[in-house]
């Protein structure tokens, strides 16, 4: 036989052997010694930020907590769902069938979370929701199994609506984008201010991620609307307070926003965000004992500010330690497991929240002004918001 | 819409028209001599943001940082074409298609391990930060006009670059037939470096000039390269008039169609491009 | 400039052709061994043969006939959609006229692109597909009528009994394991029949010189056409069957990115000789597996694996092994 072809052969077979090693799980440990908690975060790609503060925040909680759940050790298994919702299925699918984990945390983009919650429905794998603010997840499609310790994209918009009317502006104009996030902001958005005795002028929306915004801002000038809400994230946001101030409009309207607007933006934004006034659960300046501790904790373990992701992240791991503690670290028992996760209390950065029936957190949300590139809580803007969880029929 | 507005509207789209171009102008280029697709133009244009920030931070100044950055770009443009793309003139379009998308991958990564995955601001110069009241509550940046101003030299730049100059003639030469360029002695090569080079170096300062504006953040990249692939089929390959003409077209199209037909916003651009091309298969401009 | 300046392997040598039927036979036997979590590595095979089919659908169109195109991926989620809004929310409906409904309702959208896309040549092919798959993109992700960004799920796998006869349970994951496999090698072999009839020839010479073509009287336009719809069917056909395997629909399924990555399969494995898609897309997926599991910077790996693999290995799998084949002669 050709010795090069020996060679090549011998060495393909060889690297494909060695490399499936790698393709199976991991752990051969008996059942019974470690829990296996599942991570499914973006840690590459636009949503890196948020995932790896989620990550950071439920180690935390975890790392207060001795490390373990339910006097039981743990071990992480990570996956990186890259925010693609077309492989959202087949990467569930992994930490559940492959790796077998106990629960899964996870994800932060809508999308993928669909695919999450397919799988979670399906298998019955203990899911908590750290970001991904899709309604139907505590609505329609709710699960016993299944918790969140964010927000839905309505909650943050419910609170904005009264505080604008309250403020004398009672005709405004609504702007996002045209996906689903900025569809169910709007829902919060439209409920509360029309309730309030607001009108809506005028609903606008652009295709995702377009940022080319000027079209639109001299639309909104010319309706001279009371004020202008909006929802928007990430570099789209600091994109659209910077083009808003510099055509003037902050001078004359005043913009409101859900608090996306003003999160991890506001180095990028500079003076644009100045006084802008959003509805969020968390600002980084709540001045409570629990917030300061949770931040000047977090600042030493991981060398960076925490956010409202890393604030999710930790309650998620809060959240987790409750049902474990209660169980004892059996997570087969599920019944009492879901019972102590759905009566927890949890003792939140953000303020002390609970669950409601379809598995959402019941939470105050602040109002916050951008002061000195800092979101500054002025006050409570609604107490003990709940998600109305439309078509949930579990409780 | 009112008069007003229906300017002031104008205005807007012609401006981001003008940016498009600057984007596409280099990605037409590059296909129109060299015949390479490059799947990587939006990277170039983030790479470009990206610099922009770091520069401007280390230098205190966004005009120094641009100049800097340019040249910067310009040399990893012809380091780019030196190692890799030079190889790949005479191969298909699918493997020049794979090798740009392995690119996207890479560029991302360096980008994440470099900068970080953070959304950061570019500092405008104070010079320019300010803004021409056009109505009672509206007003437009100078900074806005400033860019298209650039944009507009670039373009008359490029026009007497390819027509006036002896580089260009060699550039059309050959672009028209390249063996026959080579044989007659001009170093072929050398203009394919700095084709290529200069469109790098187009995308990159297009980023650098937008980033005090668009600000600076991972997705950025990726927004713009289907854009200027459209821009580009819509103006026809290597015709740099074509650019100019498809991207005010598309940056118009843009503008109205978001305030005029909202719902189909996101659509209307590449249905455009379809009717384009339904009466004309090669694009509006031949090269 | 048209994608002929390589010979591409066609006729595939006794070596190849055998471990190809080995690799077969085991595909076949897998669901038999017995292992832990089983039930995972059943998914990603079916998943992995769901894109060998979509990738063969691609090497006919890019492969045999030479037309590159970037928005393939559109005809794959089309389906995908079809099925889930075919599926009623209270009971699943039958496989056997939903799939076919289907991949023809696929044929029919590239059939209808394929009218304003393939009198286009060479570059301008390659955006002008890449264009019409991202307005297709935005028309399902800008629209909550059509499911939005979000997507829709698909309430049910499809049921397969006629008249009386309760037939396969799709629910069954091996079962869904041996009616991929099944598709995916009819599917094999009807494209390698096709590969060598006239229409086969036709194509093949198209992608060679299609102006000679032309001069010798073949009407180029329509068999591009017709290549060009028959691949949007079986691209239809694996997106069917992916909406039914994962139950869950996206906009990103019919994305610039898989587009890509069936590009990436189909050269991997070594383009015109449709073994070579199956075996791109298992090594393609496997080698993404690999690199994600190994590190966080997966993407740096995979960007050189891909450029590396252009730059060494232009044919493919295929083409390394045949030159193996030929050296030891």
């Amino acid at each position: 036989m050709n010795s090069r072809r020996f060679v090549l052969t011998g060495g393909a077979a060889l690297a494909a052997s060695v490399s499936s090693s790698l393709l199976l799980p991991r752990w051969a440990n008996a059942q019974g010694s470690k829990l296996r908690v599942g991570l499914m975060l973006p840690f590459t790609g636009t949503f890196a930020q948020p995932g790896i503060a989620v990550e950071n925040g439920f180690r935390l909680a975890l790392a207060q907590n001795g490390d373990k759940l339910g006097g039981r050790e743990f071990e992480l298994v990570k996956v990186d769902d890259e925010s693609n919702p077309a492989k959202a299925i087949e990467n569930a699918t992994r930490l559940v069938q492959r790796d077998k984990v106990d629960v899964l945390i996870g994800s932060v983009h809508s999308g993928v979370q669909m695919g999450i919650h397919k799988v979670a429905r399906e298998t019955g794998v203990l899911n908590i929701i750290p970001n991904a603010g899709v309604h139907v997840a505590t609505r329609a499609q709710c699960a016993p199994n299944v918790f969140r310790t964010s927000f839905t994209n309505a909650q943050p918009t419910l609170a904005l609506g009264k505080v604008m009317v309250d403020r004398g502006h009672k005709k405004a104009v609504w702007i996002t984008w045209n996906y689903a996030a900025g569809e169910e902001a709007f829902e919060g958005f439209e409920k509360g201010f029309t309730e309030a005795g607001g009108t809506i002028v005028k609903k606008f929306g652009l295709p995702f991620p377009n940022v080319e915004f000027q079209a639109l801002l001299t639309e909104i000038a010319s309706l001279k609307p009371d004020a202008v809400a909006c929802f928007f994230a990430g570099g789209g946001a600091a994109k659209f307070l910077r083009d808003y101030a510099a055509a003037g409009l902050n001078k004359t309207i005043p913009l409101y926003g859900s608090g996306f607007l003003t999160e991890g933006v506001l180095d990028a934004a500079g003076d644009a965000a100045e006084g802008v006034l959003t509805t969020l659960h968390y600002s980084d300046s709540l001045d409570t004992p629990r917030n300061k501790q949770f931040r000047l904790e977090y600042a030493k373990t991981f060398k960076a500010q925490p956010d409202v992701y890393a604030v999710q992240g930790y309650d998620a791991g809060l959240l987790l330690i409750q049902g474990a503690n209660a169980v004892k670290g059996d997570f087969s028992n599920k019944k009492s497991l879901y019972a102590a996760m759905e009566n927890a209390t949890i003792d939140s950065p953000r303020g002390k929240w609970t669950m409601s029936k379809s598995h959402n957190p019941v939470q105050d949300m602040y109002l916050r002004q951008v002061v000195n590139k800092d979101n500054k809580v002025i006050r409570i803007a609604q107490k003990a918001v709940a998600d109305p969880g439309t078509g949930c029929r579990m409780g | 819409m009112d008069a007003t507005n229906f300017f002031i509207q104008l205005l807007n789209g012609l401006q981001y028209g003008l940016l498009l171009f600057m984007l596409t102008a280099g990605l037409t280029l590059i296909f129109g001599i060299m015949g390479v697709i490059n799947l990587a133009h939006g990277s170039f244009y983030m790479i470009g943001a990206y610099l922009a920030w770091s520069l401007s931070a280390l230098f205190g100044n966004l005009f120094v940082a641009i100049v800097v950055g340019a040249l910067l770009s310009v040399v990893f443009g012809w380091a780019l074409e030196w190692i890799l793309f030079r190889h790949f003139y005479h191969r298909d379009h699918i493997d020049q298609v794979l090798l740009t998308f392995g690119l996207i991958y890479i560029f991302e990564e360096l980008r994440s391990l470099l900068w970080g995955d953070n959304v950061h601001a570019v500092q405008m110069p104070k010079v320019l930060d300010w803004s021409i009241q056009l109505t009672d509550n509206l007003a437009y940046p100078v900074y806005r006009l400033f860019m298209s101003c650039i944009c507009l030299l670039l373009a008359v730049g490029l026009y007497l670059l390819i027509s006036k100059t002896r580089l260009g003639m060699k550039i059309r030469a050959g672009a028209f037939n390249h063996d026959m360029t080579e044989a007659l002695g001009i170093n072929i090569r050398l203009i394919h470096g700095i084709v290529f080079a200069l469109g790098v170096g187009l995308a990159s300062v297009a980023g650098m000039i937008a980033a005090p504006i668009s600000s600076v953040y991972p997705s950025m990249g990726s927004s713009v390269l289907i854009m200027c692939f459209v821009v580009v089929v819509i103006g026809g390959i290597g015709s740099v008039r074509g650019a100019l003409v498809a991207s005010l077209l598309v940056g118009l199209v843009d503008t109205f169609g978001k305030v005029l037909l909202p719902q189909v916003a996101g659509m209307l651009v590449y249905m455009v491009m379809a009717i384009v091309l339904l009466y004309k298969p090669e694009g509006l401009f031949k090269q | 400039m048209s994608a002929h300046s390589q010979v591409p392997l066609e006729r595939l040598p006794r070596a190849v052709r055998i471990a190809l039927l080995l690799g077969g036979l085991a595909l076949a036997m897998f669901p038999l061994v017995p292992m832990d979590g089983r039930d995972f590595y059943l998914q990603m095979l079916t998943q992995m043969m769901i894109l060998a089919i979509f990738a063969m659908s691609l090497d006919l169109l890019q492969g045999v006939t030479g037309l590159v195109s970037l928005g393939h991926a559109a005809f794959f989620g089309l389906a995908g959609y079809s099925l889930a809004f075919l599926m009623p929310t209270d009971m699943p409906i039958s496989l056997w006229w939903s799939l076919p409904l289907t991949a023809l309702g696929a044929a029919l959208a590239a059939l209808i692109i394929g009218v304003f896309v393939v009198r286009t040549h060479g570059i301008y092919f390659i955006m002008v597909t890449m264009a019409f798959a991202q307005m297709i993109y935005f028309l399902f992700f800008d629209n909550k009528s059509l499911g939005g960004s979000d997507g829709v799920y698909v309430s049910f796998k499809p049921q397969a009994s006629i008249a009386g006869w309760d037939g396969i349970d799709l629910n069954n994951k091996v079962t869904f394991f041996y009616f991929t496999l099944i598709l995916l090698a009819a599917t094999y072999l009807f494209l390698r029949r096709l590969l060598f009839s006239p229409f086969g020839r036709a194509l093949a010479g198209i992608r060679t010189n299609e102006h000679r073509m032309r001069a010798i009287g073949y009407g180029t336009y329509g068999y591009k056409l017709t290549a060009f719809t028959l691949a949007g069917g079986l691209a239809g056909v694996a997106g069917y069957l992916w909406a039914a395997q994962t139950g869950y629909v996206n906009p990103d399924l019919m994305g610039f990115h898989m587009s890509a990555h069936a590009i990436m399969m189909v050269i991997l494995g070594g383009m015109g000789n449709i073994a070579g898609a199956i075996v791109g897309a298992f090594a393609f997926e496997y080698t993404l597996h690999l690199f994600k599991d190994t590190t966080k910077h997966w993407q740096l790996l995979m960007g050189c694996f891909i450029v590396l693999m252009v730059v060494f290995a232009p044919k493919g799998i295929m083409g390394l092994l045949v030159r193996q084949e030929e050296a030891s002669k």
